[in-house]
């Protein structure tokens, strides 16, 4: 008789085997290895180290094998166990214009300083399936780049900046540490380090529906894309006690610099403005689209006004964490038969009154 | 005579492009209604925003006198001390019903609002009162539980004036309150107003373009250009005998209109 | 950085490091010092879903010791699928004791209830709280909601109780009550049905409410007062059943109705499981 509330123990634990055999899939299947993920579903790891704040490939990887392949469960996962590692030093800001570049392309320039450098990019092939991938045959060896690409490579926004035709890029006055949004709750106003922050951990497909949303006339910034750069950078920490950077590995990374239209306000001149994208891995749409989100999410700083979605702080920063997102969107699932009985006892009294009350009308006419 | 309500001097917001409001100075006493007439562009809707501090003043002085006497300078004042006076002493009409009334609840719970916001609890009283205000504004107590989107554009500036002076404010700030009525309903809303004001004795300000509006309610008007004063004084006297050619320019086009 | 062996890995006491621990007690002794405010703190990514109780996980978390009792509940019953879980991942994290019984417990963390059987003092019971806002569904605009309790200004929200009793003929808010804590902060009580506001009033227990996903928690300390707001001529008024509980008799409890058949059958039975069984045994 009461089976729908009692027996819960035994019913999870149930679940847990049903759940570790559908991941497993049919055992005389050869079982994914950490390394095959890592090295052919390279941007699948790069998603969730990114959106789970964590550059780790091999714990990304073991998130999305844990997670049969589900991108957001496996971000969840990398982020739980992030919570738990204690803190050793933090990086000095990462250089980008020192990257080891292994793609650059401007939107702006037909040609410049270094060359454009198309790189490992999926934007020119013709897409079909490639049926040859199913018979798990061998790719032909690929030749390394001819020339070297200059080191370091300059960045196309300084020909700008040198002119005066963009805005400076400016630490903010006395260069405040920006907050960790891991370790405080988001606070708004929300100055732009935070908001960055913010955007770099948001869901892509979030940012790409805002981002989407800004060319469709919801808060116009006319952009271009000035540089996409990406390629491997070196992290290098100062440790106290020694006074000294160790160099302590490089990462991949993907910068996105869009150029955008400013009108000028009463206190700057008309120029261009900037919007700032970075991901880890080979990540351009999210890059691209978290610049383009970061640019109109300026708009009070600039003067603008702003009445679209993609302008407001509030909305765009509290409903881009997917983790977030994922377990609120599903705690509906999770009993909620109090509740229900309150709403049901309520709505039976309201129409109790409705109807008593529609036969008094009736009995009056 | 009694202490003024307001008494500005030297009141100015600078946008910094040369747009704004400069050196401002009037008094304002109970039962009086002051216009701000002037063209789109002058700074009237800037002052009645930096006179009710919804925008900051760069210079000058504001100074208020409530109900109890006490005086307070609105240009320093903390939000919670001016929140506390726009929920007890003021008012505000808007130009659009939409920025002044809740249009998703009752005009029972529009006019009941400020009542319920200073602590009143009784919902049979309340909805007493509110439904007295209905009538004092004309409209008639069995709209009490229609929502203003239900009402013509006349109700609604109707009953933002029942929501504002349910509590008996001191001072009304009233922005183009006219602004989006036709002139029949016009007429008959500028004639309710001119009785509450009497009724009342409220004081009110009110930026209109209309000098047509200042000449049925407004003991005093000034007239603004360009975010400066540039005639300042008694109604009749300013549409009889206009002094600046601006306002001899603004009272001949009614005339001829 | 990516070599290393993390099968042996080890978490700490309930799971939480000792200096988040620090920082939750800390906002927590802010939440009790100022009842009802909701005070924002550095809520944790935790091995659960949000909006599955991980704010009442960290408050228990941070709380937790050696020699406390925990009990957890989900919708008034210790056997839920969610409250198993959340007491799995504490046993697994501290080995702490658990229990069904209120009277035996001396922490109780829950959703959407209050145990029938009277808390007393000395314990602690931490809510999982979805939304933390009271005002939230009436303003967006967190910047805006924070002025506004600032301020101390509720009228939005009597205004929505004036409408109900318009509309509806009395306030039409059946769960998550909105109460004014120690006549001075309007909070939401959390998904608990109006029936156990009453409970929180003068409570002998320490009440905290946890809401992880929106960053926030606070406190109602033990003997505060917990005013449901209403109006002077529609007080406030709980749920009432014509039946008594079908297994164990009670007429004074919660009762969930459970549908036995499909031709529309129904019973009612007490949702706080614990309570049942104890009234069962008694009568036995």
């Amino acid at each position: 008789m009461y089976v729908a509330v009692k027996g819960g123990e035994t019913a999870i634990a149930r679940s847990w085997d049903l759940l570790a055999a559908a991941r497993r899939g049919d055992s005389a299947l050869a079982e994914l290895s950490l390394g095959q993920i890592r090295q052919q579903l390279r941007l699948a790891v790069a998603r969730v180290m990114q959106e789970g704040s964590l550059y780790d490939e091999e714990l990304a990887a073991l998130a999305l094998k844990q997670a049969a392949g589900d991108t957001v469960e496996a971000v969840f996962l990398l982020r739980a166990f992030r919570t738990t590692l204690p803190r050793f030093a933090s990086s000095k800001p990462l250089d980008t214009a020192a990257m080891r570049v292994r793609r650059r392309v401007s939107g702006t320039f037909k040609d410049v300083p270094g060359g454009q450098i198309l790189g490992p990019t999926a934007d020119y092939t013709q897409r079909l399936l490639d049926f040859s991938l199913g018979d798990n045959s061998d790719v032909p060896p690929c030749a390394l780049a001819d020339s070297g690409v200059p080191q370091p490579l300059p960045s196309v926004l300084e020909v700008l900046a040198a002119e005066g035709l963009i805005e400076a890029e400016q630490p903010l006055p006395g260069d405040p540490e920006p907050a960790d949004l891991t370790r405080q709750p988001l606070m708004f106003p929300a100055d732009r380090a935070t908001r960055l922050q913010n955007l770099a951990r948001a869901d892509e497909g979030w940012l790409l529906g805002l981002a989407y949303s800004t060319q469709r006339g919801y808060a116009e910034s006319h952009p271009f894309a000035g540089e996409i750069r990406m390629g491997e950078v070196s992290v290098s920490v100062c440790p106290e006690e020694l006074g000294f950077d160790i160099d302590i590995g490089e990462i991949t990374l993907t910068e996105c610099q869009m150029i955008n239209q400013f009108a000028g306000s009463k206190t700057a001149p008309p120029q261009f403005t900037r919007g700032y994208g970075l991901s880890f891995g080979e990540a351009e749409r999210k890059a691209m689209a978290m610049a383009l989100v970061d640019r109109s999410l300026r708009a009070e700083e600039l003067g603008e006004a702003a009445h679209a979605p993609a302008q407001q702080q509030e909305f765009v920063l509290y409903h881009s964490d997917n983790v977030e997102a994922s377990g609120f969107v599903q705690h509906l699932k999770l009993p909620h038969y109090v509740d229900f009985q309150a709403e049901l006892s309520l709505i039976r009294t309201l129409r109790a009154q409705a109807t008593s009350s529609a036969v008094q009308e009736a009995n009056h006419d | 005579m009694s202490q003024p309500v307001l008494s500005v001097s030297g009141l100015a917001k600078d946008y910094g492009n040369g747009q704004g409001c400069f050196d401002i100075d009037f008094e304002l006493y109970e039962g009086e209604v002051l216009c701000i007439v002037g063209e789109s562009g002058s700074g009237k809707s800037t002052l009645l925003s930096t006179l009710a501090g919804r925008l900051s003043a760069d210079a000058g002085s504001v100074r208020f006198r409530d109900r109890a006497g006490s005086s307070h300078e609105l240009t320093t004042l903390a939000e919670a001390e001016r929140r506390r006076l726009a929920r007890s002493e003021w008012g505000f009409v808007t130009q659009h019903a939409r920025d002044g009334l809740r249009m998703n609840v009752s005009a029972g719970a529009n006019v009941s609002e400020r009542l319920m916001a200073l602590g009143q609890r009784h919902y049979g009283q309340l909805r007493e009162t509110a439904a007295q205000w209905l009538e004092k504004v004309e409209i008639s107590r069995e709209r009490l539980d229609d929502r203003p989107t239900a009402f013509s554009g006349g109700m609604q500036q109707r009953l933002q004036i029942a929501r504002n002076l349910v509590t008996q404010p001191r001072l009304v700030f009233m922005d183009e309150p006219t602004g989006g009525l036709d002139v029949s309903v016009q007429a008959r809303f500028l004639d309710l107003l001119r009785r509450l004001v009497h009724d009342t004795g409220i004081a009110v300000i009110m930026v209109t373009h209309d000098l047509g509006v200042t000449r049925l309610l407004a003991q005093r008007t000034l007239v603004m250009q360009q975010g400066r004063v540039v005639e300042a004084g008694l109604t009749d006297q300013i549409l009889d005998d206009p002094q600046h050619p601006y306002s001899q320019l603004l009272v001949s086009s009614i005339l001829q209109a | 950085m990516t070599e290393t062996c993390h099968s042996q890995w080890q978490y700490n006491f309930a799971f939480l490091d000792e200096n988040t621990k620090r920082m939750l007690r800390r906002a927590l002794l802010k939440a009790v010092a100022i009842p009802g405010y909701q005070v924002p703190f550095g809520s944790r990514e935790m091995p659960l879903p949000y909006g599955w109780g991980t704010g009442g996980i960290q408050l228990t978390a941070s709380i937790i010791g050696q020699d406390d009792v925990l009990k957890v509940i989900d919708q008034g019953a210790d056997d839920t699928t969610n409250a198993v879980n959340i007491r799995r991942f504490f046993a697994r994290v501290t080995s702490v004791a658990t229990t069904s019984s209120t009277a035996a417990a001396s922490l109780i963390q829950s959703r959407h209830r209050i145990p029938e059987t009277p808390l007393r003092p000395g314990q602690i019971m931490v809510f999982q709280v979805p939304e933390p806002e009271a005002l939230r569904t009436l303003e967006a605009s967190e910047v805006e909601t924070r002025k506004l309790h600032a301020h101390q200004e509720y009228g939005l929200m009597h205004v929505k109780l004036y409408e109900d009793i318009a509309r509806f003929g009395h306030i039409a808010t059946s769960y998550d009550y909105p109460v004014m804590v120690n006549q001075r902060y309007l909070s939401s009580p959390s998904p608990i049905p109006k029936f156990d506001n009453p409970k929180l009033h003068m409570s002998p227990a320490l009440l905290l409410f946890g809401a992880g996903r929106e960053k926030r928690l606070y406190a109602i300390p033990p003997h505060t007062r917990v005013e449901s707001l209403a109006f002077e001529d529609h007080p406030f008024t709980v749920q009432r059943w014509e039946q008594a509980c079908a297994l164990c008799g009670s007429h004074d409890s919660y009762l969930d109705e459970i549908i036995t058949d499909d031709a529309g059958a129904r019973m009612f039975v007490c949702s706080d499981t614990d309570y049942c069984q104890q009234q069962q045994e008694s009568k036995a």
